[in-house]
């Protein structure tokens, strides 16, 4: 047990001072990279890109229906 | 219903998922080459203790590092796309598309937070073998992420290990096997992780040669590009040989694709391979399809035959003998294929019915066809062709896809070329004194990139109309929703993505000027 949190408390320090001792364009490219995230999964993934079918219905067998009609219904 | 949607919906989600990609591969093939570039001058610093070749390393890790931090995450935003836009087709092929993106993400979250970071943090805190050894891992791991993307990417040109399940609508995988040793997946991963090498190395060869032109850092710019040079002259040996094995397992999975990127409208005997020409309108269609003939060509004789079937008189299928068919030489024409495929469909409909009225002894009958091999064989492998109206509509855009794939082949053999010279004059010493070649070699920087986006443009435009080749065309796969909506997201993405680009080429020009001492 303190073996482990020992070990964890190493893996802990050496991200801290790697995150603490970052050159100019180490900081800059971490912001660009969460005002990224912060785009992707924020912005796009919750108001332009919900999962048509997991919003449409509530089951997979109403989602199967749905795509046999696709599938089948054209022509 | 699918005949309501309208096609601008279809060709703006298409062009929304190209953009989304292209962008995507700006950032990927520089860390698939980098980082093994990296893993190499890291080895000969701990070989050696040679302290120059530290600095090196880690001048070139600064630029995999921003390369690596800008693209990270932009190849999630085309899973969202799956889920909203192609939503069908997302269904319909089920867990084999799943399985592998998610071995992907679980592979580059590890990678991403354990030996990327050793890579970064950890030069002074952990020993030199380990630290070498979180380099080749980030490097191997890379290619490994990179396999399981492509792997999926293969079984949309040729579905394999799978079968179809009418009660689910959705696509099972029956063999693991089939799908990773799917021959396309084995050509597009040593083709495309190989490619990436090329461009690495173009990298790194253009930059030095930037230090060189402005007589900085020259002891560092060398060494570079004499290791870049030979790793990226092997590499392009590589792209060579597995472009070639590509192009016979399209020419036999996918012979339309394989066709129009040879603009090979009459099928031949003895066929020649076109190294150059310009196509115009010769006048004549295949239904609404132009017929392309052939000006200034200057081809190889007999070697697309060769190529292709192993003997230099044979036969090689073109776009009328594909369409029509050609009964003296096995071909099935489409509009056969055409009625299997509805047949398929029909069996499907059929299924659904029995289900719906309660006629258990019928659903059962109907449900079991799509277990029979035979019916697989003959009439399922063709369900997506119950889709079209004309046999024609088979035929993708001839010109975009034989031009891409020449201004590809061409700058491959220019690479070549390059590294030649590029190896030549280092160890001639004479690098300096040849500007023109190190203007040059500074200029194929983004030319590499041009190749590697031509290289998918062959690929997917080349598949056209399908998404799954033979079983999904793109008009069934995409989701019934607003074109507005789609239109909003292009835009949003163009803007996106512009950003990062100019974000990650400023940080990287600036951090080039700075050079290895900062």
């Amino acid at each position: 047990m303190i073996r482990m949190a020992s070990a964890l408390r190493s893996v802990f320090l050496f991200y801290y001072e790697g995150f603490r001792s970052m050159s100019w364009w180490g900081k800059k490219v971490w912001l660009i990279i969460i005002i990224k995230l912060c785009i992707i999964f924020l912005l796009l993934r919750l108001f332009f890109f919900p999962d048509f079918l997991k919003t449409k219905f509530r089951s997979d067998r109403e989602r199967s229906d749905y795509v046999i009609e696709q599938l089948t219904g054209n022509k | 219903m699918i005949e309501n949607i309208d096609l601008s919906l279809v060709n703006w989600s298409r062009a929304q998922f190209a953009l989304t990609a292209i962008y995507h591969w700006l950032f990927v093939p520089l860390t698939l080459g980098l980082s093994f570039i990296l893993a190499f001058m890291e080895t000969i610093y701990v070989r050696t203790g040679d302290e120059t070749w530290k600095k090196i390393t880690k001048f070139w890790m600064t630029l995999f590092g921003i390369n690596f931090a800008i693209g990270v995450a932009t190849g999630i935003i085309l899973e969202f796309e799956f889920g909203t836009n192609w939503s069908n087709y997302s269904w319909f092929v089920g867990d084999i598309f799943g399985a592998p993106l998610a071995i992907e993400g679980i592979l580059a979250f590890f990678l991403e937070s354990t030996f990327v970071a050793v890579m970064f943090f950890g030069w002074n805190k952990v020993g030199k073998k380990f630290h070498l050894a979180s380099t080749w891992l980030v490097a191997v791991g890379a290619s490994l992420s990179a396999l399981w993307i492509l792997v999926a990417n293969s079984w949309m040109e040729n579905p394999v290990g799978m079968i179809f399940n009418p009660d689910t609508a959705r696509n099972e995988m029956n063999s693991f096997r089939d799908v990773i040793l799917n021959p396309v997946a084995i050509d597009k991963f040593t083709h495309t992780v190989t490619s990436g090498f090329v461009l690495g190395s173009v990298f790194v060869v253009g930059i030095s040669s930037w230090f060189l032109l402005r007589h900085r850092e020259e002891a560092m710019a060398r060494k570079s590009i004499l290791l870049a040079g030979i790793f990226g002259l092997v590499s392009s040996l590589l792209v060579a040989f597995t472009g070639d094995s590509s192009a016979r397992t399209i020419a036999r999975v996918q012979p339309v694709k394989f066709a129009s990127m040879e603009a090979l409208y009459e099928g031949k005997s003895g066929a020649g391979l076109t190294v150059i020409g310009a196509l115009t309108d010769k006048g004549e269609r295949i239904g609404e399809k132009t017929v392309h003939d052939m000006k200034m060509k200057l081809e190889f004789p007999k070697l697309l035959s060769i190529m292709t079937t192993g003997e230099e008189n044979g036969y090689v299928p073109g776009l009328k003998d594909l369409v029509n068919g050609n009964p003296g030489k096995g071909i099935v024409p489409v509009s056969e294929m055409m009625e299997r495929g509805k047949y398929a469909r029909q069996v499907l409909i059929d299924y659904k019915m029995a289900k719906e009225i309660g006629d258990e002894a019928s659903a059962v009958a109907l449900g079991a066809r799509f277990r029979e091999q035979d019916f697989i064989d003959n009439y399922f492998r063709y369900f997506g062709y119950s889709y079209f109206d004309h046999p024609w509509q088979v035929i993708p855009s001839v010109p975009v896809i034989f031009y891409s794939f020449r201004i590809m082949v061409g700058l491959g053999f220019f690479f070549i070329l390059l590294f030649i010279l590029a190896i030549s004059f280092q160890r001639r010493q004479t690098l300096e004194r040849n500007r023109w070649f190190l203007w040059i070699a500074l200029f194929s920087v983004p030319l590499a990139y041009l190749a590697s986006e031509l290289g998918w443009i062959v690929t997917e435009m080349g598949r056209q109309p399908w998404i799954i080749q033979n079983l999904m065309p793109v008009n069934i796969a995409v989701s019934n929703i607003s074109t507005g909506a789609v239109q909003t997201t292009f835009c949003l993405f163009a803007v996106l993505f512009t950003a990062l680009l100019i974000a990650e080429v400023s940080i990287m020009v600036r951090q080039i000027k700075n050079g290895p001492k900062h």
